[in-house]
Parts: structure tokens; sequence; C-alpha cells
């Protein structure tokens, strides 16, 4: 919180994300302003490189959702440029942003995921994949849980109670995405938990009001979901949830700055099974991240400066 | 283009009022807390987050329901104002009457006689845009809880509003002739059973948004009938009116009425220009009279500088030949769709042929959906309206609203041509997916421009009925 720096704040782009992005990105700069620094925000586009050569920044803040700049392509080009940033490498995102190379990660770790298989486009219209729909139902019991491989904020998610019901899910993940993931449904509390700078942040509980799913919507329209943080948890689920979340982090390489690990934790067997890790989560209003370290005394402000702090 | 227009730029004095920091989990509760139970259904969407894309330049949006602006002369706008500003200066920079000036309504009692229904300006409230006259009727008619009948799909506009006021909205059916007023009637006689006695019937008679079809002329009569025997208004959304493209021109409600229960929604937006935020209201006097006590609550007064530049405009004489501009350049654009559509689309698509407007609504196989598909146009840069957005329980989900007023014919083969390619592949994966062949690799084997048949047969009324049955079908 030292010397005054000039921080390109990047937002906005093309991803589906864009609007959560736009309000996460202008949160940001409006907290490094009261630090003391200059934010010059850019909206992601063909103009970038040359924006970045006109703010001559210290530091670049990677406050980016989805597609381009959550998957390792803006950290590429910033490492071409030599400018620092903050968050996780382009490894660490590349892994992140794809649900499925995480989960195969994680099981070599022995890291406990719902099981799943996996559809492309690829497969189902060259290798005749379609024929292997029907031992969905063996392999994983329904109902099984639909979604794009590289998908952020719950867009093209669905839930298959029944084998009818895969064709259609099916098709609206491959809307999002060439890679499907078909994984078994766990019926749990939510959890998610922040890790910064590899250090976990108290647990956040999201319980939805009306959805029976933790929706798009919900996740960003304030008062549709509730909140609890540190979630209620007994000592020893709570220090199984953190241990579990560091080790995530770790293994995906996002101890760069602050990524939020999502996991379940199973009803009935009490079991945990981790769903996937976000490389950049959102700093907007209704954001989990920000909550959690709210929980652990640590204002938007000073989040804010730590993840700046820790940009190479 | 990337530099934030919102945002702090270099060289920009830094903010004295960056906002406070928020502590956000609290200050989350605190506010939810304080917010009313209506904003309960005030929500956002995944869509209209999607949304959010469109304003790239790169993507064809035939989302937008925007008329072409850049029609309007810029000498003819600095002359205009020039005017105003000569002669009326003081006065446009004032305060007005909540009803209006009376120019104003002059002016308006003018455009509506170009409607063939003869107004007088005392039957007239100027609003701020049509927008404000469907606030107005639910602020004025709506407790929460109230039933408005509406067209299904309506115009997605409505819904937020709608909403806002807690109302239980029940949608009716549409064919090629505008809304099923047998089914009107039917759900009309079920309500009663139950009970529940309706405020209002909102329609938008002439080539509806989204739908693009126009109500019939014994439809109108026997709407405005069954307004009569059961004492209900009418809200009469007419945006539109003025630009036909073809076909015999129809009476509106308001003249079939003679002004017992019909209350008119008009505006400047599609005639004119939308950015001049006026609109107007014509009602029996005691609905007028507590609307306007409803508009001076909101606005105290519509624009005071916009009326005076549709006055001046209107006295140039120039209104009638840039109409008949507009209507010519939306009439080569929708045609432009309508040829893209039957080039591009695969057969199990169908979609409306809309006699004027803005819009065309096309409809996809059920077991596609808009919204999904939304996201994967977004990603080849072109966008359209979900049918979602003009339903409030659900339906819709294969519908989409394509609007042609807004981009040029070349950009609207171009959009169209993608959305095609893309529904084509989705036909065709979900043909794999279910190990059934479908007719959508037949479509390429059909003449470009060779006529959908069954076009005019709009299938607005295929719709699937609830979202329930829908899943059931889907089942199959």
């Amino acid at each position: 919180m030292s010397d005054a720096r000039r921080v390109a704040v990047l937002k906005g782009g093309r991803s589906l994300e864009r609007q959560v992005s736009l309000a996460s990105g202008t949160r940001v700069e409006h907290a490094l302003e009261r630090l003391g620094h200059v934010a010059i925000g850019i909206d992601v586009g063909p103009g970038l490189v040359r924006s970045l050569h006109e703010a001559e920044p210290d530091a670049v803040f990677i406050a980016l959702h989805g597609r381009d700049g959550e998957d390792g392509t803006v950290q590429e080009l910033l490492e071409a440029l030599g400018l620092p940033y903050t968050g996780p490498r382009p490894a660490g995102c590349a892994f992140a942003r794809d649900k499925v190379l995480a989960k195969h990660l994680m099981l070599g770790a022995g890291i406990p995921t719902p099981a799943f298989l996996v559809f492309s486009d690829t497969t189902l219209k060259e290798m005749g994949a379609a024929d292997a729909l029907p031992g969905i139902g063996e392999r994983l019991h329904f109902p099984v849980v639909v979604k794009p491989a590289c998908g952020g904020s719950a867009l093209g998610v669905r839930f298959a109670a029944a084998p009818e019901e895969v064709p259609g899910a099916l098709l609206a993940a491959l809307s999002y995405d060439d890679k499907v993931l078909v994984e078994r449904y766990v019926h749990g509390r939510e959890l998610a938990v922040s890790v910064l700078g590899g250090e976990a942040l108290p647990i956040v509980e999201a319980v939805p009001h009306d959805e029976d799913f933790y929706d798009f919507e919900a996740r960003y329209t304030i008062g549709r979901t509730s909140f609890h943080c540190p979630a209620e948890l007994t000592a020893e689920q709570t220090a199984q949830t953190l241990e579990l979340a560091v080790r995530v982090a770790g293994l995906l390489g996002l101890t760069a700055g602050c990524a939020r690990v999502d996991l379940l934790l199973e009803e009935g067997t009490g079991a945990l099974q981790v769903l996937e890790a976000n490389a950049i989560p959102g700093m907007t209003e209704t954001s989990l991240t920000p909550q959690a370290a709210e929980a652990a005394g640590i204002g938007f402000d000073a989040l804010v400066a730590r993840v700046l702090d820790l940009a190479r | 283009m990337s530099e934030d227009r919102s945002g702090a730029s270099r060289g920009e004095p830094q903010r004295m009022d960056a906002p406070r920091a928020g502590s956000a989990a609290r200050d989350l509760e605190r506010y939810a807390g304080l917010f009313a139970s209506r904003t309960r259904v005030m929500t956002s969407s995944a869509m209209r987050d999607l949304m959010a894309i469109t304003e790239r330049p790169e993507v064809i949006s035939l989302a937008g329901g925007l008329p072409d602006t850049s029609t309007f002369p810029a000498e003819t706008l600095a002359a205009v104002m020039a005017r105003v500003a000569a002669d009326s200066s003081a006065r446009a920079l004032q305060y007005g009457p909540t009803e209006g000036m009376l120019a104003t309504r002059e002016t308006i009692a003018r455009v509506m006689a170009a409607e063939g229904a003869r107004v007088d300006p005392d039957e007239v409230i100027v609003t701020t845009g049509g927008q404000q006259v469907i606030d107005l009727v639910c602020k004025t008619l709506i407790d929460p809880g109230d039933v408005i009948v509406a067209e299904g799909p309506t115009y997605p506009g409505a819904v937020p509003t709608f909403s806002s006021y807690q109302a239980d909205v029940v949608q009716i059916p549409m064919d090629a002739d505008g809304m099923r007023v047998d089914e009107l009637e039917e759900t009309l006689a079920r309500l009663d059973r139950e009970g529940r006695r309706p405020k209002f019937i909102y329609t938008v008679p002439t080539f509806q948004n989204p739908a693009g079809v126009t109500m019939s002329l014994p439809r109108r009569r026997r709407l405005v009938e069954i307004a009569r025997e059961r004492e209900l208004i009418v809200l009469e959304d007419n945006p539109y009116g003025m630009l036909r493209f073809e076909g015999e021109p129809l009476p509106t409600l308001l003249e079939l009425d003679g002004g017992h229960f019909v209350v008119y929604a008009g505006t400047f937006s599609k005639i004119l220009s939308p950015g001049l935020r006026l609109g107007w209201a014509i009602a029996p006097r005691p609905v007028l009279a507590k609307l306007n006590l409803a508009a001076q609550a909101a606005t105290l007064c519509p624009s005071s500088f916009t009326q005076h530049f549709v006055n001046a405009y209107f006295q140039t004489g120039h209104w009638e030949r840039y109409m008949k501009e507009l209507r010519d350049l939306y009439r080569g654009r929708r045609d432009a769709m309508l040829e893209a559509l039957a080039t591009h689309l695969p057969p199990e698509a169908t979609w409306t042929r809309p006699q004027g407007g803005l819009f065309v609504w096309a409809t996809l196989p059920d077991y596609l959906d808009t919204t999904d598909l939304l996201a994967l146009a977004l990603s080849h840069n072109v966008a359209f309206v979900p049918g979602r957005a003009a339903f409030l329980d659900g339906r819709g989900g294969s519908s989409l609203r394509l609007n042609f007023s807004g981009s040029d014919a070349e950009s609207i083969e171009e959009g169209i041509r993608r959305i095609g390619d893309l529904v084509r592949e989705q036909v065709g994966l979900f043909a794999t997916l279910t190990g059934h062949a479908t007719a959508a690799g037949r479509a390429s084997e059909r003449a470009p421009g060779e006529p959908q048949p069954r076009t005019d047969l709009a299938d607005v009324l295929a719709l699937p009925r609830r979202p329930h049955d829908e899943r059931r079908r889907d089942a199959r």
C-alpha cells in the first residue's frame, strides 16, 4: 500500500461473463484509487496491446472471467509483453479453466471429485459416441449433471434425471463448449473456499432461496441467495475442507493470486467432493471471494492490495 | 475501442468521490433487508447479462428493437434545434404541464389522424415514451396479485413492468391473426370461476412485438366487445402502426371502441426518434385523470425540450416524407430477412411474415433452447432475443425474436446465415444424440429463396404450452 502504482485493470472482453467482469473490474478500480494507485480500466478488445502501451502500467490487474481472460490466453500475452500481472500463471489458468483436465489431475492426486464421463463434439460426430450414451446410467446412476468443460457461472449446466433427458442437456452444454462432462449428481451443501496466496480464507456456504440449483441468476442477484461465512461446520469438517482446498490450489497452480475452490459436502455420507476451481473468481458485490476475505478481517481494499502485491 | 468508457482513463484527475470500501458480506445482507418485496421479482437474467456482449462492434445484433436513427438528416436536426433556440429557448428549458404542452397534444392528434383515429387534444397526455404508459396504467390499476391478461408472447419490455407491480400475468396464445380471442374468452371465463378479475388486457395488435403478427379486424371488433361486456380496460400499445409496408391499414382498437374501455399508448420512438423519450396516452377521462396524477408523481412533466423539438419538426412538414423513407427502408430490410430465413433455416423452423413493424418471430424444434443458442450465436458474433424473454412462465424456450430495422440488408443476410448454420448444426447433433434422422441435412437441397411452405401461417401457435409439457414431449 506504499507507493502509488499505475495499474491497468483488464475487464469486459468478449466472454459470456462480460457483464460480471465489468462489475468486478469497476469495483477493483475504485479500490485501487482508494489505495492511492492510478487505475486505468481497459475493456479488452482488438486495441488491448495499444492501450497497454499507452497506459504504461507498473502492473496489470486481471478482472476478466471466462474465455480469454481466465484460460491463460491474456496471461500468455502479458508474458510476451513482459508486464507483471495478478493471478495465476498461464498453466494454472488452463488447468482450472478446463474442468475435465482439472478433474483428471485431482483424481491422479487422490483428491475426491464426483465420477464423470466426457463427451465431445468430435467423439459424438466422428466416433459414434452417441451409442455410448445408454451406458451413462450404469456408470454414474441418474440424476446426472451435464456441463460444458469450460464454462463459468453455471451457464449451460443442466440436470438430467433420466436417460431421455440426456440428449437435450448435452445439446445445451455443447452450445458453450465442444467438450462436455456428465457428472454424478452430488446432493449436499455448497461450499466455496477462496485461497489467497496459497492460504485459505474462511469457508462460504451458499444457500439458494428458491431455486433447487445455484444458477446463474441466483448467483448474481442480491437477495436470491444467502451466504453463510464462516460456514457452520464441525471443526473437523472445516479443517478437512480448508486442507483440501489448499491442496487443490497447489495442485493446479493457483497460489499466485486469489483463487476459489468449489466443493460439496455430500448429504448422508458426509464426504467432501471437489467440483472445480476458479482461477479468477468474481469481485462483484455478491461474489463469494470478497465475502470470505471480509470474514477473515480483510476488507475489499485490502484484498485488492494483497492480490496486487502478489502480481509478478 | 478498448479504453473503458466509464472507468478512469489516463490523465483523468483522480476521483474525489471514489465509493467507500464496501464490506461486501455485511452490506449485502443489510441492503437485502431494505429491498421492497417487489424487488424479489425484479431480477437480472442470464439473458440480460449475455446481451452485454452485443454492444461490441463486431457483433451483428438482431436483438435490439432499434429504429435506424441514422436516416434522420443531421441538417434537419440542426435547423429544428436552431429554430427552437431562437423562438422558445427559455420555455424549452423550463418545466411544463404534467399532461404535456397543448402544441404537443395537437401534434399527437395529427399523428393519430394519420393512424385513422380522431382524437381531441384534451383526451391526450404526453408521457416519457410509450413505456411510461405501461408503467402508469399498472400503477393506476394494479394491486399485488391482480391479473393482467397479455399476449403470449408479449412485449419483452413489458415483462419487468408487470413484474415490478407484482401482477399475475396470464398469457393468451396467438396465431397469424394475433391474439386468439376465443382463447381469451375461455380464459376470462375460467378466471371468473376462480374469482380472479383481470384489470386490463395488454395487447400490441399491429405488427406485434415480438411476434410480428397483426390482429384481424373480426378479432379487433370482438375484443372491444368483450371489454365492454366485461367492463375491462384494454391497453392498446401501438408503436408500429404507422410502419405498414403492405396490406390495408386496420382501425385501431381505440377507434373501434369509441373511447369507452380502451387506453391507447402511442410513441414518437419509431416514427421519429426513441432518444426523444416522448410518448402519449389516450384514455377515457376518469382514467386519464388518474394517469395524469400518477405521471406527476413519477416525472412531474415530460421533457419540455424534446416537446419543443417535436412541435417545431412537425411544423416543417417533413414528417410524412420521412415516414415514407422509413417504411421503404424497413420494407427492404424485412424482405432481406425473410429471404435469408428461407435460404438458411432448416425445414424444422417456422417464422412469421410481418406486414410492417420491426420484428420476425421464429420457432425452432422444441428440443432447442434459444438461450443456449444465443450463447453459441454470440461466439459467432450474432445476437437475437431468446423467446423466453417474452413469457413470464418459462415458455418460448425454442423461439427467438429477430429485428430487421436496426441493421442493413447485408448484415441481416450474414447474421441469419450464421444463425441458420448454427441451428442446422444443432439439429444435426440432436439427431446424432438421439439416433433419429431429421430433415436438417436436406435443408441445403432447397433452392435459395424458394418460399418456405406455410410461412404466413406463423408458428406462433405451435409454442410449447408449459415447460412441464415441453419436458414430457422431449421425453418421447
